[in-house]
């Protein structure tokens, strides 16, 4: 490693990602209150701060969307298949050998191929799933008093199934910031936006 | 006493018992209610719903002020506006009553009559009673339980309730309803209401499995039961005078009673919490057939989604593990 650094992530960017982590943490708690798993806080608090949470997260994920759109950083995300196989074995085999990462990360693509799809998958399925039928759980007294009917019992099962989903994201993505130079070395990358690469 | 939330204790309320009622309150009357509009008192009724319209009727009052919502309107709750959600399928009554017989005085929720016409060695009648003085046996009435500060049961109630008739045939086997709260859930009017759910065991035709009308009182002689504690003979006698048909063969057999709970409402802060309803264990168990909140899940969704947690954690481990155990190896080598 020859030490040299590069600023990978924008201010707006480390903000974004920060509260986006700690809604979807909130949510993720206050979200199984409300499905009756943890009954460490009442029904009607956990109530009232999912509810405004969830209103925050889709208002961040609408400056998040405003964000990538006008600084095209959009592209990060578009999936390739080049140097795939190589990035995941990485993962099973190379990164118990001790091998550098074979993906050379720099601020004009920062995602390696893993990662492009695994983070499209959360941004344009599970993120926007969640957001939805949240949504719909919300407004379901108000749409049916106007005639539209929402089943509420399936949509509060697909809110609660894309829940499972985002703590499974939450747990691997946690585990993935380990993987670095150090253990915190991506988690201090994040937070001040400077990123230790060595090419 | 009969009513659970009408009784004694309402002359002279305090707060916590009726929040309108309340002599250091409101000190509202029966009639701020129950308005009286060209002979016609509002609020008795047997089949149809006591308040015709759940709409804001003030200031313009047009002598209907018997719902809720005639002074509080449709969308009372100015804090917590989700909870304004719940007034199409909820009744005021279910979260702001939440006990009913909070006055100190019990009400009678079981009445066995099976066991009226029971009399000591010495012929005299017997009464039995508890350690507040309520009667919970007499020769003439039978067998009965009293309660204070009870729980309601709850059903969807659209203001119609649906009576067993003399005609029709009942299920001895089973706890005969004598009423029905009419609606279900989704069909646009009913609401969740609480209930004194009222039972008792009364003697009933064993061979055409239907509901008789006893003779009660009269003198001695007449086959009235309190004339002769015979309900084979009250039975024969109250039909023939009805000019009902009896097969001749008596039984008792359980019964309830829905009483909507609608008095004795409580203060804003004594309301049910959410959690009473959105829980797995409780006061809305037994209402099933919707999803609710905190009650109800997909159990194979939720099976499902702790394997794969589960399974995510556990790999996580492994991995972690080892790439740990790998750099020490190589970090001896």
């Amino acid at each position: 490693m020859n030490g040299h650094k590069l600023k990978m992530y924008a201010r707006f960017e480390r903000f974004w990602h920060w509260l986006q982590a700690l809604l979807i943490i909130v949510l993720l708690y206050t979200g199984f209150v409300l499905h009756g798993t943890l009954p460490l806080m009442p029904f009607g608090a956990a109530h009232e701060v999912h509810l405004t949470a969830g209103i925050a997260l889709l208002v961040l994920t609408a400056f998040a969307v405003f964000w990538h759109a006008t600084t095209g950083q959009w592209r990060q995300y578009v999936p390739t298949a080049a140097g795939f196989p190589r990035v995941v074995r990485h993962y099973l085999v190379g990164i118990f050998r001790g091998e550098p990462h074979p993906f050379h990360k720099v601020p004009e693509a920062k995602l390696n191929p893993l990662q492009r799809l695994a983070y499209l998958s959360l941004k344009v399925a599970l993120l926007p799933l969640v957001l939805v039928t949240g949504a719909l759980l919300y407004g379901a007294p108000w749409l049916q008093a106007r005639g539209f009917a929402v089943p509420f019992g399936g949509t509060a099962i697909l809110h609660t199934a894309a829940a499972f989903a985002m703590l499974a994201f939450l747990i691997i993505h946690s585990y993935l910031t380990t993987t670095g130079g150090t253990v915190w070395s991506y988690t201090k990358a994040m937070i001040t936006g400077w990123e230790e690469v060595d090419h | 006493m009969k009513h659970g939330d009408l009784d004694s204790s309402l002359l002279r309320p305090d707060k916590k018992l009726d929040i309108h009622m309340a002599v250091d309150g409101a000190d509202m009357s029966c009639t701020a209610c129950h308005t009286t509009v060209n002979h016609r008192i509002s609020g008795r009724y047997y089949t149809e719903p006591a308040p015709a319209k759940r709409e804001l009727a003030l200031p313009k009052d047009d002598g209907n002020r018997l719902a809720c919502e005639s002074c509080h309107g449709t969308r009372p709750h100015r804090k917590t506006a989700k909870l304004n959600d719940h007034a199409d399928t909820v009744a005021c009554q279910t979260c702001h009553i939440p006990h009913f017989a909070r006055g100190g005085v019990p009400t009678k929720m079981w009445w066995d009559w099976s066991t009226a016409g029971r009399f000591a060695a010495d012929g005299k009648m017997i009464v039995e009673k508890d350690e507040r003085g309520m009667v919970t046996y007499h020769t003439m009435k039978g067998g009965m339980a009293w309660e204070e500060h009870v729980a309601p049961v709850y059903a969807w109630y659209d203001g119609r309730m649906s009576y067993v008739d003399l005609a029709d045939t009942i299920d001895p086997a089973t706890v005969v309803e004598l009423n029905r709260p009419g609606g279900a859930y989704g069909d646009g009017s009913a609401r969740i209401f609480p209930f004194k759910y009222y039972t008792g065991r009364q003697v009933y035709d064993a061979g055409d499995n239907q509901l008789v009308i006893p003779k009660l009182f009269g003198p001695k002689g007449s086959g009235a039961f309190w004339g002769g504690y015979d309900w084979q003979r009250a039975v024969e006698v109250g039909m023939a005078e009805a000019e009902e048909k009896f097969s001749g063969r008596i039984g008792f057999v359980d019964t309830a009673m829905y009483w909507p709970i609608t008095h004795m409402v409580a203060p804003a802060q004594d309301a049910l919490d959410c959690d009473a309803c959105h829980a797995k264990e409780g006061r809305l168990a037994q209402l099933t057939g919707f999803y609710l909140p905190g009650r109800d899940r997909s159990p194979l969704v939720d099976r499902i989604g702790w394997l794969v947690v589960l399974a995510t954690v556990i790999g996580v481990l492994i991995h972690g593990g080892g790439r740990w155990y790998a750099a020490r190896r190589r970090g001896r080598r």
